[in-house]
């Protein structure tokens, strides 16, 4: 096979061709390589290292020729600079953790590299999984592939533009409030963000710990199906928060009919701060699926705009009390000029920081300060109950939920300035599903102004992600929307 | 609980020092005796080399995440039912958030609202009035690490090691009203934790840490405001430092200056205690639950199972033993002041069947010898079971007291003595023989007929000189008890 | 309810945070913004109404998972102290702590 073909073919067809020894571990990762280094100017890697990689990819030749391939054998991935790697420096997109060396590998890196998944090396990503647009990486942003103007979308930024670039097949994300599924929309890939508790946060730098989430970033959702099948399953050793559920295999149920499927759609999702053009490829969507023999049935989230201020109260506080490790002791920068203890901690974590992290920091430390924990932190909490109250509500009347994942397509690098509020706003449709930890994902069902990709929110009850894909593959089965590439890719 | 409370509100008169009523609080840290940290698998060993025992989650490297230490919820419920406290079915792990070195999250994972353990209470004799100190609660928590200020000229080290370590932190009701009251509190609980081995006590390494909150007031008047003497390391600093800062409150007082609440160190050179700089925000920890770790649910079955498995407590033990054994309150809490005095004890009475006799043996000889070598009981080189045969000798008479000390002193200096070889040897048996006995009382009044006849004109003390001579003449085998018998019925005929 | 610059500085301080002047009334204008969006929320009646702590725990009976006392993490001093700011024999070394 012709090399030049290798970044076309899906994981799956990757990891068949490699099983079949059509094509070596090896040269598919140098293939990848080299892309990723031609390619370099759209920003998506953090960190590279050929050695590794290339060492990675002869282990997987050996079993693969000693048949005892895993099911991934030899897949080339990239991940999340939030998962800790020893093999890679791990930033998490922060000055504070410049060139970090982790003792030990996430759990969701090492199932995959069990599985026979060779790593290209670190995606970038907003700081510490904080933005919508990657622009708050402090080292650079990334850009859109469809439109270097563009932002990728956040805080996945780097692993949707590297996945829709072709710079490698899939990669690992993290979804906190909607930082898997809206980059996969912006870059019309599709991306998963499972169950929370679904696979491990151990060795994910912790953002927001009752929200963040791993989950995958590819071109169909067969992919997603077969990764998350790796990456899943209880961790009792390392995650308390791990659910107890033994992992699947999400490939099983793909073809499953969706005849008679009930989607539910909800009104608070299509208001006016929808605009048009997304609107026309989620209805387009949305008549697909029923010339596919679902139901399309009316119901109501009312409190998806209250997951605004809601998210963004929960999330910083949990953050503001994460990011206290980060204090120039035991890891990462140290500022090189203070005067006693308390000067170093505080010049170190300016100087660590970028704008977006503080801000975050200093809301959450307002919220859960005395005198304002009930009125703002306790308040959000009762409000997170209610707001999983209705989608329970809602799952008595559909099997799944589907609608937009953001408002618009992908807008302008430094479209929302100096306006972190515009950022916030633009999270309304991803962060409820966040806030009740349920699965949800996002695949290319079209596109916008300038031929920007528009992606369809699915979002499933707690532990139906394998329902999730497969009403996400029967739609891939009968449209090409996944299969359209950015000019010159 | 409200007859505590109303005992409590009328200050006693003799406790008063110079007008004013003292009360005090404790809250002890108490760390248990797990084999690995409350949320890592490190060990929690004493004394390794630093940072050798600190692993990814006790340095709250990037990623990590806590798991908890059954062993730990395990003890705690062990203290609960020790003290007769509410285990709480449903309890939560709170962040409680400020920024130290010795800190390596910037917060530490305690429980705030819903603690493990709830109320109960901690019974002591104090002299002999039986006192009771009640127990706000006892939560689970994680201990810090420790900063060493000495070397580094100009910076602290930080030793992680102990990061980690489960403690049960254990807060009473400002119940107590006396430095006495306060130290015989400190002990009675020390000697629950390592009666039931939740904790190994050891203070100088710090497994048993008591912080003193120390009030005074004029009775009848509203809580003064306090002022928590840290990091108490032994009884007899904490007996100096609560003397200390109880007087040093009193002279604030009584040259008109209020007293500021503050957090204060005791010096063991001076013998006094100074305020810390103050550590900053102490008033904004910031505490929520810790979305890392859901409820800790603890079903009734495991509470049974764990009072199932439970050692007998020294109250319970103390009961018995009056009961059983016919002992007086005071004598049975003597000998339940540690697990092994109490089975020492336990054993020789059974098998001898003398449980006061060797209950003050225990108490006096024993004890004494133990004191003066600075050893315990389990340190003791005679037996229960020596014991037991050196009080059955006594009590059938075949040697007195007296002989049974030197006895006793036969066998602590040598392990393989056994007690009859020794009487044997050293001839200390009574002189049981009344044929024998009868022919020198008969010598000794042949020989002394000045005494007699004085004895006769009714000097008693005649007697006495008369006994002394057959006890002479018997080489003090004789029994004093046969010989006044044998005596006063020859000289009545 | 409106944030001031003196509560900007005691939060900042909480949270160690130095701040640049400019930072200071940035941050001060950008807080009241977002605090803004969330008087919203103020408003809901939430009486009777259970916080949710852990997303999965719908149903409340959600308990924690507890671990064997096994002690089984070998000594990594010297992985785990790579990327360590300032070390001297194995202690972590920090500005002197005055008590």
């Amino acid at each position: 096979m012709q090399s030049i073909d290798l970044h076309d073919l899906t994981v799956a067809e990757l990891a068949a061709s490699l099983r079949d020894r059509k094509v070596s571990a090896v040269e598919t990762a140098q293939h990848f390589l080299n892309r990723a280094q031609a390619q370099a100017g759209l920003g998506a890697f953090l960190d590279t290292d050929e050695a590794v990689t290339l060492r990675q990819a002869r282990a997987a030749d050996a079993r693969l020729a000693a048949g005892t391939a895993g099911r991934l054998e030899g897949v080339p991935m990239a991940h999340k600079d939030i998962f800790v790697t020893r093999d890679f420096a791990t930033t998490a997109g922060s000055r504070m953790l410049a060139g970090y060396r982790s003792p030990f590998d996430a759990t969701v890196v090492s199932r995959l590299a069990d599985a026979g998944v060779v790593t290209l090396g670190k995606l970038n990503c907003d700081e510490f999984a904080m933005g919508s647009a990657n622009e708050n990486s402090a080292f650079h942003p990334v850009k859109n592939p469809w439109d270097t103007s563009r932002t990728p979308g956040g805080s996945s930024g780097g692993s949707a533009a590297a996945v829709a670039a072709r710079l490698a097949p899939a990669a690992t994300g993290t979804d906190t409030g909607g930082s898997i599924r809206q980059p996969a929309s912006f870059c019309g890939i599709t991306g998963i963000k499972p169950t929370y508790g679904r696979a491990s946060r151990y060795g994910m730098v912790a953002f927001a710990s009752s929200l963040d989430q791993a989950g995958v970033l590819a071109r169909t959702a067969e992919d997603c199906a077969l990764l998350l099948s790796s990456m899943c399953g209880p961790d009792p050793d390392r995650d308390s928060t791990s659910l107890d559920v033994p992992a699947e295999d999400f490939t099983r149920t793909l073809d499953a009919d969706i005849n008679g499927l009930r989607i539910g759609v909800p009104s608070e999702f299509f208001g006016e701060g929808l605009a048009p053009d997304v609107r026309a490829a989620v209805d387009a969507a949305l008549k697909q699926y029923e010339a596919l023999g679902a139901r399309l049935v009316p119901i109501s989230l009312p409190r998806t705009e209250l997951s605004i201020p809601v998210y963004y109260i929960i999330a910083p506080a949990e953050a503001s009390s994460n990011l206290s490790r980060f204090d120039g002791v035991k890891f990462g920068h140290r500022a090189k000029n203070f005067t006693d203890l308390t000067d170093m901690y505080e010049q170190t974590r300016a100087e660590g920081f970028g704008d977006e992290v503080k801000r975050r920091i200093m809301i959450g430390t307002y919220v859960l300060s005395h005198g304002y924990y009930d009125a703002y932190y306790l308040q959000a909490q009762k409000i997170r109950r209610m707001i999983a109250d209705d989608f329970q509500q809602a799952f008595k009347d559909c099997d799944v939920i589907a609608g937009p994942v953001a408002p618009t397509v992908a807008w302008e690098l430094g479209g929302h300035g100096n306006d972190p509020l515009a950022d916030y706003l633009a999270d309304v449709f991803t962060l409820p599903a966040s806030l009740a930890g349920l699965p949800g994902m996002s695949l290319p069902v079209g596109f916008g102004a300038r031929n920007l990709p528009v992606g369809l929110q699915l979002i499933g009850n707690h532990l139906t992600e394998a329902r999730l894909l497969n009403v996400a593959h029967r739609f891939q089965q009968a449209t090409d929307w996944h299969t359209r590439r950015p000019q010159g890719i | 609980m409200n007859t505590v409370v109303d005992k409590k509100s009328g200050a006693n008169e003799s406790l008063l020092v110079r007008g004013y009523e003292v009360v005090i609080g404790f809250e002890t840290h108490a760390q248990l005796s797990t084999q690995s940290k409350i949320f890592s698998r490190a060990p929690t060993a004493f004394g390794a080399e630093p940072n050798t025992q600190a692993c990814a989650v006790d340095l709250a490297l990037p990623g990590t995440l806590p798991v908890m230490n059954k062993g730990a919820v395990e003890r705690a419920i062990e203290l609960g039912l020790a003290l007769g406290s509410h285990i709480a079915p449903r309890s939560i792990f709170a962040r409680k958030n400020y920024f130290y070195p010795d800190l390596p999250k910037g917060y530490q994972i305690s429980q705030f609202e819903i603690p493990v353990v709830q109320g109960g209470s901690v019974e002591f004799y104090l002299g002999d009035e039986k006192k009771s100190v009640r127990l706000v609660r006892a939560h689970l928590e994680e201990d810090a690490g420790k900063s060493l200020h000495e070397d580094f000229i100009g910076q602290t080290g930080i030793d992680l090691n102990r990061a980690g370590t489960p403690l049960l932190e254990i807060v009473t009701e400002p119940d107590m009203r006396s430095t006495a009251e306060a130290v015989a509190y400190a002990k009675e609980l020390h000697k629950i934790v390592t009666w039931i081995g939740i904790c190994d006590g050891n203070m100088q390494e710090g497994s048993f840490r008591c912080d003193a909150n120390v009030s005074v007031r004029k009775p009848g008047e509203p809580l003064g405001t306090r002022r928590e003497i840290k990091n108490l390391n032994s009884f007899k600093f904490m007996q100096q430092a609560i003397d200390f800062e109880i007087r040093w409150q009193i002279e604030e007082i009584e040259d008109g200056r209020a007293i500021q609440q503050a957090t204060v160190l005791f010096n063991p050179d001076t013998g006094e205690t100074r305020a810390m700089r103050s550590k900053e925000d102490a008033a904004d920890y910031r505490y929520f639950p810790d979305p890392d770790l859901p409820p800790l649910v603890i079903a009734p079955e495991w509470v049974e199972r764990v009072r199932a498995s439970m050692t007998e407590l020294p109250r319970v033990m103390a009961a018995r033993f009056c009961a059983d054994y016919g002992l007086s309150d005071y004598d049975a809490t003597a000998l339940t002041q540690s697990r092994e005095v109490a089975s020492y004890f336990e054993a020789a009475a059974k098998a001898c069947g003398q449980p006061k006799l060797v209950g003050n043996w225990i108490m006096g000889e024993i004890s004494r010898r133990l004191n003066a070598a600075e050893s315990d009981i389990s340190a003791c080189p005679v037996s229960a079971v020596q014991l037991a045969q050196l009080v059955g000798r006594i009590q059938d008479g075949t040697i007195s007291n007296n002989a049974a000390k030197q006895v006793m002193d036969a066998l602590w200096t040598d392990p393989q003595a056994q007690v009859d070889a020794v009487i044997e040897a050293k001839g200390l048996k009574q002189m049981n023989d009344t044929g024998a006995l009868e022919k020198i009382v008969d010598a000794v009044l042949a020989a002394n007929p000045k005494n007699v006849d004085e004895f006769r004109a009714g000097n008693a003390k005649a007697l006495n000189a008369l006994v002394g001579q057959i006890m002479k003449g018997s080489q003090g085998k004789a029994n004093p008890q046969q010989v006044n018998d044998l005596l006063k019925q020859k000289l009545a005929g | 309810m409106s944030l001031t610059l003196a509560d900007i500085d005691r939060l900042a301080h909480l949270a160690r945070l130095g701040l640049q002047p400019d930072e200071r009334s940035l941050l001060c204008s950008q807080l009241n913004d977002f605090f803004g969006i969330v008087e919203k929320m103020r408003a809901v009646d939430t009486s009777g109404v259970v916080p949710l702590a852990h997303p999965v725990d719908v149903r409340g009976d959600m308990a924690l998972r507890l671990r064997e006392d096994i002690a089984g993490e070998p000594n990594q001093r010297e992985a785990n102290q790579i990327s360590a700011p300032a070390v001297e024999s194995g202690l972590f070394l920090v500005p002197k702590v005055i008590e």
